[in-house]
């Protein structure tokens, strides 16, 4: 069976995401998804931005009052570089070289959690400080449901490459799993790509008010 | 099996050529992830500087996570590789909906 | 595994369509669910007909009404005109460009069974505590006051029937994008692909903000957000824009597949190759892209403001070019063709008059200043029923008789079918034409009630004996499908005898594996150029060998059984103590088993070069 087949370095195909049919459906069908997840977050920022510091009365916290750099760029940081190195994982997966694409991934995993860490202790710092809930305001509704859904594809991007890698572990790569690891890494830039927007529109148009 | 491109057998020659492909891409990343690192602190700064004013500093953050965004999509996700004609297409529609929303979202809802 | 052609028990049967992935069988489960749908849709429209038929009738309250009214158009759009579109294009569009399957045949079968488990929640309310009573449309600041769990049914119901169509849609892109028969470039693809193409980007596009409002609706409804409350600093007009930018591309997702039935229709029939193709993709594209600009003028009385009006009510009267370019190329593919009027070509020459006077009505709504007459008024539902019923159902009805013999190996008695033809066109005109005048006479739409001495009296009653006539043809279509089905005379591969694309190469049914041999397409209407030339066939594209297909799941039905049980939860949450619990149980069912369908590999399995061979020489015998 082809989708099997032991490889090589050197039979290694040089697009292994796209090599047999079933993953060149997989590839175009992931790119389309993402086309219907830009239209998602881009509904999800319109609201925000409809919402923003809409609250019920004078003493409800405002955009202005809750965001703060030091937070909002370490989260920043370790986002992007996730990025990278999911980029690092990919470069090896086309050169064949199985362990250092796990390690990378695992590098991977390891900052998209410390994120999605820090953003659970941002949220509760704001339930606790600003009394800046869910149910607070339309504000807090928007702001919790646009980052929310944001953390929600880490925490599922999270939970898929480590299934991705723990399925894989013993039997290294192949045309069947190469397209599955390509297709994980271009979920996980996606999210970084929506975040460059979070923290843009988000936290630091926030801050200017 | 017809419908299937053969995977494997590819000449020994390509192989050089392909680690030099690589490597030379790796090189354009390391430089985009080294700019969009830059970016981020620049769009940071600009926020965190007292001198500009709201009117600034909007519409220039807002350009560089484009710019950064453009990086993440060409390079990072490789749509500057060829066989990225579809994908671009839906995506960039996704982009033109969603940006029809957010204009309509920020100017017509006055309440 | 076995050849098709076996004899299985029923609970065989039973089995094989659960877990089926089998782009043709999914058809059929679709054309099934949708169509159980349709006529519960209908007998709430025989409800609203019976209950308006008279003055001050208290046939059913207020309340009900109100629920009927909800659950009829919901139900119409999202559980009885989609599927079926989407029986049609899972029946057909794999066929017409060669394809031994879908993309995502796993995909595929979930995408059913979310519909199916989404249609079925949703109608559930009915027992639990009341049906959704905001309107189809469900506007927050009605949805939000309403007190029973029918808005929770609603907007946990769609959100789950809606994932399967968004899955739906992303496997006909990637289908049509990447498994095309040798020789089928995009200029030579039927109209009904072209349709279901353009149809499926719509949805890829537009499902999104139905889901964000509908999760919108839910946080707001069960876990206290306030995108909504004014109160709290929300604002109703969101869910507005978020439904219509959904609500208007929508319409097209439905319009677009009807248009490409009857281009289809409109060749076979006329015997003579579809009059101005790339206009007509052109147009069909064009319709799509205009779609997603037009959303606001379904809230030009919401006060958007003059500038906004205009902008979106000048992108409105656009659309009215492309879809006349349609019409027009309709009308010249018949002139000098050799017609004949069977069943769908009737249907098709039908939809013509009444789409264009829906496609009128429509520019005249368009024009801002005088929708804030015409708006909310029954001009408004004779409007859209002249063309969702005019355009969508008459296609549907055409299609079904069209593609039935492909379908199921068997046609449709052709004088049961001019029965319903006639019984359903005449019913409808009744039903809505004078629903113009209703509104004009200043009738408001989803009233429950009228008074006698204003008028409005014998147009009713008028409306609703159409509403038995449709009924009527409805029933005799119910039993066309028994009387043949019984009857079983096989057909072969082009019962119509004027086929022009792929489907009508290979038999009725075809084998689960649809081409044995991949065919080279030389040019639009690929079969219809063999047949021209004096060939029997299509040319093989491939020597004859191995094919590879995909295996059986019952996944699908657990990932979507899952969700099911886990909308109980949300929904019931506040209430009762084992909400929660059940909500995580759910979630965890659907999770697992995607999680289990991601450590698990299927590489499928392949039909042996030898069986093919034999499979032929059971065809030989029989022919």
């Amino acid at each position: 069976m082809q989708a099997e087949e032991k490889f090589t370095y050197e039979t290694w195909p040089a697009a292994p995401e796209k090599a047999t049919l079933e993953a060149k459906n997989k590839f175009l069908g992931f790119w389309f998804f993402l086309g219907g997840e830009t239209v998602l977050f881009a509904t999800l920022f319109a609201t925000y931005l409809a919402l923003k510091d809409k609250v019920p009365n004078a003493e409800a916290a405002l955009a202005k009052d809750i965001f703060e750099i030091p937070l909002a760029f370490a989260a920043t940081m370790l986002l992007l570089t996730s990025s990278l190195t999911s980029v690092y994982a990919m470069y090896h997966m086309k050169n064949f070289n199985f362990k250092k694409m796990q390690m990378w991934l695992g590098l991977t995993v390891l900052l998209g959690a410390l994120f999605l860490a820090l953003e659970i202790y941002e949220f509760n710092h704001y339930v606790h400080k600003f009394e800046h809930t869910f149910t607070s305001s339309a504000f807090g509704s928007a702001f919790y449901t646009l980052v929310g859904f944001h953390g929600g594809h880490v925490a599922f991007g999270l939970a898929w490459i480590i299934t991705l890698m723990v399925r894989n572990s013993k039997r290294g790569l192949n045309l069947y799993n190469a397209p599955k690891f390509y297709v994980a890494s271009l979920y996980w830039h996606f999210i970084d790509v929506v975040w460059v927007f979070i923290f843009t529109v988000v936290y630091l148009m926030g801050m200017v008010g | 099996m017809a419908n299937q491109q053969p995977s494997s057998g590819n000449p020994r020659v390509d192989i050089e050529y392909r680690r030099k492909k690589s490597a030379e891409e790796m090189r354009y990343q390391i430089v985009s992830f080294t700019l969009m690192i830059f970016l981020t602190i620049v769009a940071f700064v600009a926020v965190g500087y007292e001198g500009f004013s709201g009117w600034f500093t909007v519409p220039f953050i807002l350009l560089l996570a484009v710019i950064q965004v453009i990086f993440q999509l060409y390079y990072f996700m490789h749509m500057s590789h060829k066989g990225h004609e579809a994908p671009a297409l839906f995506l960039y529609s996704g982009v033109a909906v969603g940006a029809i929303t957010i204009l309509a979202f920020t100017t017509i809802i006055w309440w | 595994m076995s050849t098709y052609a076996q004899k299985k028990g029923f609970g065989a049967t039973l089995w094989d369509f659960l877990t089926t992935v089998d782009h043709k069988k999914i058809a059929i489960l679709y054309l099934i669910a949708g169509g159980f749908f349709f006529i519960l849709g209908g007998l709430e429209a025989l409800f609203i007909r019976i209950q308006l038929a008279v003055p001050n009738n208290d046939f059913v309250s207020a309340g009900f009404y109100n629920e009927i009214l909800t659950m009829h158009g919901t139900t119409m759009i999202f559980l009885a005109a989609m599927p079926l579109v989407f029986a049609f294009m899972n029946a057909v569009m794999p066929l017409q460009i060669g394809a031994r399957d879908v993309a995502f045949p796993f995909l595929n079968s979930l995408g059913f069974w979310l519909f199916f488990f989404g249609g079925v929640f949703l109608n559930l309310s009915w027992f639990l505590g009341g049906a959704p009573d905001a309107g189809w449309t469900s506007y927050a600041s009605l949805s939000l006051a309403s007190e029973t769990h029918g808005i929770d049914f609603y907007a946990l119901g769609l959100q789950i029937s809606g994932a399967g169509t968004l899955i739906g849609g992303i496997n006909f892109l990637v289908t049509i994008v990447n498994m095309r028969a040798p020789g089928m470039t995009y200029m030579r693809m039927p109209m009904f692909t072209w349709a279901t193409f353009v149809t499926s980007a719509l949805i890829l596009f537009a499902f999104p903000p139905l889901t964000v409002g509908l999760f919108l609706l839910i946080f707001d409804r069960m876990f206290g957000a306030n995108f909504f409350d004014v109160s709290m600093g929300g604002n109703t007009v969101i869910w507005e824009h978020l439904f219509w930018i959904f609500g208007h591309p929508e319409v097209y997702i439905l319009i677009l597949p009807a248009f490409g039935i009857f281009s289809e229709i409109f060749a076979i029939f006329s015997r003579k190759r579809l009059f101005g193709y790339s206009s007509m993709v052109f147009a069909t594209v064009l319709i799509g892209f205009l779609g997603f600009m037009v959303w606001a003028h379904h809230m030009f009385t919401t006060g958007l403001g003059p500038i906004a009006n205009a902008i979106f009510a000048v992108a409105t009267m656009a659309i009215a070019v492309p879809t006349g370019i349609k019409i027009f190329n309709w009308l010249f593919t018949m002139w000098g063709g050799s017609i004949k009027f069977t069943t769908p070509m009737l249907w098709a020459v039908a939809f013509i008059p009444s789409f264009v006077a829906g496609g009128v009505t429509g520019v005249m709504l368009a024009s801002a200043a005088a929708d804030y007459q015409y708006h909310d008024s029954y001009f408004v539902v004779a409007h859209f029923h002249y063309v969702i019923v005019g355009g969508v159902v008459f296609a549907l009805f055409a299609g079904a008789h069209l593609y039935w013999p492909k379908m199921f190996g068997t046609m449709l008695n052709e004088t049961l079918g001019k029965i319903t033809f006639w019984l359903f066109l005449i019913g409808f005109h009744l039903t809505f034409f004078i629903q113009h005048f209703l509104g004009l006479m200043g009738m408001p739409r989803r009233i429950f009630t009228f008074l006698p001495g204003q008028g409005l009296e014998t147009g009713n009653l008028i409306s609703s004996i159409g509403a038995i006539f449709m009924a009527v043809a409805v029933i005799v279509l119910l039993i066309n499908v028994i009387m043949t089905s019984v009857k079983n005379e096989k057909v072969g591969n082009d019962p119509w005898g004027d086929g022009r694309t792929l489907e009508w190469a290979i038999a009725s049914p075809p084998p689960f594996y649809n081409f044995k041999q991949l065919p080279l397409v030389r040019g639009l209407d690929a079969y219809w150029l063999e047949k021209m030339e004096g060939k029997k066939g299509m040319t093989p594209a491939e020597p004859l060998g191995d094919i590879h297909m995909p295996n059986n799941s019952f996944i699908p039905f657990v990932i979507s059984f899952g969700l099911f049980i886990a909308a109980f939860g949300a929904m019931y949450r506040a209430d009762y103590a084992w909400g929660l619990p059940v909500l995580i149980l759910g979630m965890a069912v659907t999770l697992g088993s995607m999680f289990v369908r991601s450590i698990k590999d299927d590489h499928g399995f392949h039909i042996h070069k030898e069986d093919l061979m034999e499979d032929d020489n059971d065809k030989g015998v029989k022919a």
